[in-house]
């Protein structure tokens, strides 16, 4: 198959005419006759157990929801089964859900709610790090030795927040009885996640559970784990009911409950020769798992892959641990415990050349990644490493080496910042082939018309777009006649959930090969169906036991560069310019990558220096988005974007992962550039004007 | 204690029996089927609801039902149908302006508010007449350009 045009040409995102006029169905749009409205009641304590629940006489079409409705587990299926659906006896975080209750007015149920008195016997909550509840650490070559022989040992210990998702849609769901089984339409990134933990709740078989995917106003990892839990209450109640019944959160209840990027504690460790090269590096990344584990096991494991980042250091420890709290439990955010680490390491390399007093520049470049260096796990770099013309190009672009010179002034209250970051793509090690074993099918029409059928879900990142445009390209063939609907898990196969920045990679790269047996096996006017699934690059080896050997089949890499100001009397900082360049392999719409560039790095920026949330006693602190502010457009600055084209050999048309990259390296380019600014090291993001205070009369 | 309101919507005169009180976005979306605005934040904090009033952009999530007794209210439903949408539908399609669409009509909303008082803005005038709308999507810098390329292409409709 030829390539018929450049493909990374940007064209019209397929949805967006349609969102742009209004006319999308959101979840909250959709209205099904007869429904009902549920709302949850919720623990008030961290810790404890539930004596007695009082609820007022309930008039006639109320009902309460709870686990003695449950047929099947009062457990959510995740990676660790360890989160009920209703609390039963024990509470373990405020704002845990102990029952539902149902009705058709939505401001009467308000009511009832808050009559409904529940008494605790309240245990002894625990908000620091000390119950490890998961454990991983890997070792490359001898970090021991390399310690007994340093010249010098530098320690650094850095602390990151928490993050919220704040995707402008709130979670929900709308559910309706089906064919003695329940049908879930839901705000989702991962139908057959939803699909599969409804199962265990409901103890229902496959075809008694339906998930359709609505369109998603948001997303970036906060619909990824969490809707599965709204979606095993809801399907409870509706097999109780037997109604159509919407659950809604407002804002308030979802910046409470819903999942957020882990606070993580990382302590690093150098061991520094003679030639100021970094021998080995041992580090320990602690994170705040909240009340339940989930996922955060592999936010863990992300986490710790990312310990070198894009540096090769030839030994290495790496630990960490999941620490259990009573507080809202954390879960999965665009970058997945990576942009926590790059903020790390990207912080000590900048403070090891500080502390060696030589140019820091000079100095993470002596330890920058090339072609066949080991990667943390002892995996190869096996693909072309072009981040040094990278390097040269937004060191141009961006005026940087003679900016750091300018703003060493104490009085120029201006900083530069630059990070470089790797990210790597799909579910680590054999992830993809044990775990996930993706699934894609396409299906050709009597009238020709091509069908995408995959449980990829386009949450604003484009994927409609991006799909369509790649089958339409491999077969030369108008875009119209190439259709994808939003996934139905009675119609599509399971291929996997959109997270890990693996949709195009992985989900595209299967489709091409569907694609081209399609093509092969094409005849007008009849119906064709192709099924591709997954197969491991076999180059690829991986023990995840001693996380050992290639965590990734290929990585993406970037580099951001960011400036800002600092006000002198009020601490405020201005983010002025970032120049960002990006190494995706090949970007299957240039449109859509540079999209995904602007904003997963106002997200980076925004983690870095101004959103801010915290937790008092358990309780969330910032209640809506007054409390805890994103960035606005006035608080974004230009960005300048460039997109070089590196191909990967085994992905469609050579395109790598994308959505992470983008966010992973803001927060420390942009406390890099504070730190400049303002003269002092920055340990902690975001750094807030408060922090910046402190830092400065801590003199 | 219910009461009656009457407003025009999109053109049409509307005349409804209910609480003053009520949250004219509920009124919008339960009573009218008019989804177009969408609820962030409940708050009007986060401008997914904008609609204009008057000509005056608004948060209809916290706008109760009473104070729109009278006035003229443009949601994304009726102003879909102009020309100057038009030009900005193209101009944010072109730029990839929006990705996952929910703060979009609140954002096409202040837009018309911002270039019908200033059809040649400046960035920085654009990044402050849009301050209160967020979008965690796209980092707002295609949706300036979007604004730009409209203002330019669109030259005489405002």
């Amino acid at each position: 198959m030829k390539e018929k045009q450049n493909i990374s040409v940007g064209i019209d995102n397929v949805e967006a005419a349609d969102k742009i006029a209004g006319l999308a169905k959101y979840t909250s749009d959709i209205v099904i006759e007869g429904m009902l409205y549920a709302k949850t009641v919720r623990s008030t304590i961290p810790r404890g157990t539930i004596r007695e629940i009082k609820i007022p006489t309930l008039p006639k079409g109320y009902y309460t929801v709870d686990a003695t409705d449950i047929p099947g587990d009062n457990i959510v299926g995740m990676l660790r089964d360890d989160w009920p659906v209703f609390a039963a006896h024990h509470v373990n975080h405020i704002g845990e859900p102990i029952m539902l209750i149902v009705r058709e007015d939505k401001a009467i149920i308000t009511e009832i709610v808050n009559k409904i008195t529940i008494t605790y016997d309240e245990a002894e909550p625990t908000f620091d790090f000390t119950d490890s509840c998961e454990q991983l650490s890997f070792q490359k070559g001898n970090t021991k030795k390399a310690f007994k022989e340093a010249k010098k040992i530098i320690d650094y210990t850095y602390e990151t927040g928490y993050q919220e998702q704040t995707y402008i849609e709130p979670q929900g769901f709308i559910g309706y009885p089906e064919n003695d089984g329940v049908t879930l339409i839901g705000s989702i990134q991962c139908p057959y996640y939803v699909k599969h933990a409804v199962m265990q709740t409901l103890g229902a078989s496959e075809d008694l559970v339906r998930v359709i995917q609505a369109t998603v106003g948001g997303a970036f990892g906060g619909k990824e784990e969490f809707p599965s839990l709204m979606a095993c209450q809801l399907a409870v109640a509706i097999h109780k009911i037997a109604r159509p019944i919407k659950m809604i959160y407002e804002r308030e209840e979802d910046m409470e409950v819903t999942t957020k990027r882990h606070p993580a504690k990382i302590t690093m460790s150098a061991a520094i020769d003679a030639d100021n090269r970094v021998m080995a590096i041992k580090s320990h990344v602690g994170l705040d798992g909240g009340a339940y584990i989930g996922l955060s096991k592999v936010v863990l494991s992300r986490g710790m892959l990312a310990s070198t980042n894009a540096y090769t250091i030839e030994n290495v420890t790496a630990r960490g641990d999941v620490y259990r709290t009573n507080t809202v439990p954390n879960g999965a955010f665009r970058g997945f415990g990576a942009p926590q680490m790059i903020f790390a390491i990207e912080m000590f390399m900048h403070h090891i050349a500080k502390d060696l007093n030589i140019d820091p520049l000079t100095f993470r470049k002596a330890h920058m990644v090339k072609q066949g260096d080991l990667t943390a796990t002892s995996g190869v770099f096996r693909d072309p490493v072009i981040m040094n013309s990278m390097l040269e190009e937004v060191l141009k672009q961006s005026n940087y080496i003679e900016k750091v010179k300018q703003y060493q002034h104490p009085e120029s209250n201006k900083g530069i910042g630059m990070s470089w970051f790797l990210h790597g793509f799909g579910f680590t090690g054999s992830g993809e082939k044990d775990k996930i074993k993706a699934r894609v099918r396409l299906k050709k029409d009597e009238q020709d018309n091509v069908h995408i059928l995959i449980a990829a879900v386009d949450m604003g990142q484009g994927p409609k777009t991006t799909m369509r445009k790649l089958v339409a390209n491999l077969l030369d063939y108008p875009i119209e006649k190439v259709i994808f609907n939003n996934p139905d898990t009675r119609y599509v196969p399971d291929s996997g959930p959109t997270v890990a920045s693996r949709t195009m990679m992985i989900v595209g790269g299967l489709l091409a090969r569907a694609t081209k047996k399609l093509q092969d096996q094409w005849v007008a006017h009849q119906e064709v169906v192709t099924e591709e699934s997954y197969e491991q690059p076999s180059y690829v080896q991986w023990d995840n036991e001693a996380m050992h050997g290639d965590a990734y089949p290929a990585y993406s890499w970037g580099i951001n560069v960011c400036e800002v100001e600092v006000d002198r009397q009020t601490y405020e900082v201005r983010v002025r310019n970032m120049w960002n360049i990006y190494d995706v392999g090949k970007a299957i719409d240039e449109r859509i990558v540079l999209g995904q560039a602007d904003g997963g790095q106002a997200q980076g920026i925004g983690y870095g220096y101004l959103e801010v949330m915290n937790h008092r006693e358990g309780k969330i602190m910032q209640k809506n988005m007054t409390d805890y502010i994103i960035p606005t457009a006035a608080d974004t600055p230009p960005m300048e974007n460039t997109l070089m084209d590196n191909p990967y050999p085994l992905g469609p048309y050579g395109a790598k992962g994308v959505g992470e990259l983008t966010l992973v390296g803001g927060a420390p380019a942009v406390a890099l550039a504070i730190e400049q600014a303002i003269g002092k090291k920055v340990h902690t993001i975001p750094v807030t004007p408060e922090r910046i205070m402190e830092l400065i009369d801590n003199e | 204690m219910s009461e009656k309101i009457s407003f025009e919507l999109n053109g049409q005169s509307i005349t409804i029996t209910l609480s003053p009180d009520h949250r004219f976005l509920d009124v919008l979306r339960k009573h009218l089927n008019i989804v177009g605005p969408k609820e962030g934040c409940g708050e009007g904090e986060c401008g997914a609801c904008s609609v204009l009033m008057d000509g005056y952009i608004v948060q209809s999530c916290i706008l109760p039902l009473g104070s729109v007794h009278g006035k003229k209210i443009m949601t994304i439903e009726g102003y879909r149908e102009t020309k100057r949408f038009k030009a900005l539908q193209d101009a944010f399609l072109t730029e990839g302006a929006s990705q996952c669409g929910i703060c979009t009509p609140g954002m096409i909303m202040a837009t018309e508010y911002l270039l019908s008082h200033n059809p040649h803005p400046t960035d920085e005038e654009i990044r402050h007449g849009l301050a209160g709308n967020l979008c965690r999507c796209t980092g707002y810098n295609m949706i300036i350009k979007a604004i730009k390329r409209a203002a330019k292409e669109g030259e005489g409709l405002w």
